[in-house]
């Protein structure tokens, strides 16, 4: 499905396969660089290598194009309006998956000033999950959230996956990457290593 | 048309003034006396060379030497425009932007003015065309300078959700519209406040110094409306050409912001 090969920016050198439906677990301190591989892969920052999706070489698609369908969840989401709901392309589409967040269908109207860290998180991951991506690359996409918070996410994600969603999970938690994940990498001076 | 003239002689009580406010700085102790009186002797200087050249060039009427000044004239208004942002593009780019988005504004509406309405002959004779560039540059980079300043700034404030929309499959225009639509705002605010306040807080200087001369105030007023027109639409060309440039170069072709393309004072 989603192939990265000798995928590098600044320190970091990466190569693997992600199968559909599969989760693959990155885990490492931080400042190892597992942002800056989730952000290259996404096309997000100037970076070298070869990533296809579905033997599609990325480059031959238009970047927007490749991140509606390669899409990276930042651990911190940016808000551009002041409306929570005026954040979101599709606000009625999020409704379902905002109020199993455990967040109330009204919040549409809430001011993102006011919103706490958890709540950003869970409404920049409802965000992205609107796109049906084929895959996504979550950067701690729990950290800020409580275990009950957390394992509805863990179980909104393995629900996506079992559709064929691809899934690309950084996490501090080694707990949570046995967890989520069916194959686990550990960074370490910007390399990723496959672990058995 | 009659106008008093002036002896440099009688410019001494004026510039007692200049002295009186250094003074002022001294007694307080706002230690503003020696950039005040080097702002002073550096405008004197300047004004007194200016007249020299420009005496030169209308003596003259070489389309050469005209196009040398109005060069000189644009690249001194780039180097002012950089100098007034906090964050700028990298080398080459902040000083060419600048450059090239004045060039295009000014050079196209001072051209259009001496073509259609002023029409001299030469149609680029200096005492009309170097007067005209010098007046619609000088509010075009304040146009571009603060338009170029929001948009940097901006864009480092709000790189997150900036990232946030092109995460999400936004093509760099629409990811960038707010910062872009506010450095437009920001750009075109002087000329507008400036247009809505001429003739009733201000009288505009050009047209004080026509009525100085002599000119009728009727036909002084005409000549500021054209010079506003003028510099209204220069701005604006300016500012629209700079702001886009400037997305462009913080972008890159695969819809990346690049803020490694801008640097701090």
């Amino acid at each position: 499905m989603l192939s990265v090969h000798s995928l590098s920016r600044l320190h970091v050198v990466a190569s693997f396969e992600l199968r559909a439906g599969e989760c693959i677990a990155i885990q490492g301190p931080s400042g190892v660089g597992k942002s800056l591989l989730l952000r290259a892969i996404a096309d997000l920052d100037p970076n070298e290598g070869t990533v296809k999706l579905d033997g599609i070489l990325r480059e031959s698609m238009p970047a927007p194009l490749w991140r509606r369908q390669v899409t990276y969840v930042a651990a911190e989401p940016g808000w551009w309006a002041d409306a929570v709901e005026q954040n979101f392309a599709r606000w009625d589409e999020a409704i379902p998956l905002i109020e199993e967040l455990n967040l109330p269908p009204t919040c549409g109207a809430w001011n993102v000033r006011r919103l706490s860290t958890g709540e950003k998180q869970r409404l920049g991951l409802a965000r992205a999950l609107t796109l049906d991506s084929r895959v996504l690359l979550l950067d701690e996409p729990t950290s800020a959230l409580d275990p009950n918070a957390t394992a509805v996410v863990e179980a909104i994600i393995a629900r996506r996956r079992s559709t064929g969603t691809g899934v690309i999970w950084s996490t501090h938690d080694g707990l949570q990457a046995r967890r989520v994940a069916s194959r686990l990498f550990i960074m370490s001076g910007g390399r990723i290593e496959e672990s058995t | 048309m009659t106008y008093i003239r002036l002896d440099y002689s009688d410019l001494v009580l004026p510039a007692l003034l200049v002295v009186m406010n250094g003074a002022c700085s001294l007694a307080l102790q706002l230690g503003l006396e020696r950039r005040l009186a080097i702002a002073a002797l550096r405008m004197s200087v300047q004004l007194v060379l200016v007249g020299y050249v420009l005496t030169f060039l209308f003596a003259i009427v070489s389309p050469f030497w005209t196009a040398v000044a109005a060069i000189a004239m644009v690249l001194f208004a780039a180097r002012e425009i950089v100098a007034r942002q906090k964050r700028r593009l990298q080398a080459i780019w902040s000083y060419g932007l600048g450059a090239g988005a004045m060039l295009v504004a000014a050079g196209t509406v001072t051209t259009l003015a001496l073509l259609t309405q002023l029409r001299p002959d030469p149609w680029y004779h200096p005492r009309y065309s170097l007067p005209l560039l010098g007046m619609i540059l000088g509010n075009t980079m304040t146009g571009i300078s603060l338009g170029l300043d929001v948009l940097m700034t901006g864009l480092v404030r709000d790189r997150a959700a900036v990232e946030a929309r092109l995460a999400l499959g936004e093509t760099r225009h629409h990811a960038l519209l707010p910062v872009t639509r506010d450095a437009l705002r920001n750009g075109f605010m002087p000329i507008i406040n400036s247009m809505a306040a001429t003739g009733i807080v201000s009288l505009p200087g050009m047209m004080t110094g026509q009525i100085l001369a002599g000119v009728e105030p009727v036909d002084a007023v005409k000549y500021q409306l054209l010079i506003m027109f003028l510099i209204a639409g220069g701005t604006g060309l300016g500012t629209l050409a700079a702001v886009i440039g400037g997305v462009y170069r913080v972008t890159d072709h695969r819809h990346r912001l690049r803020l490694d393309r801008i640097t701090s004072e």
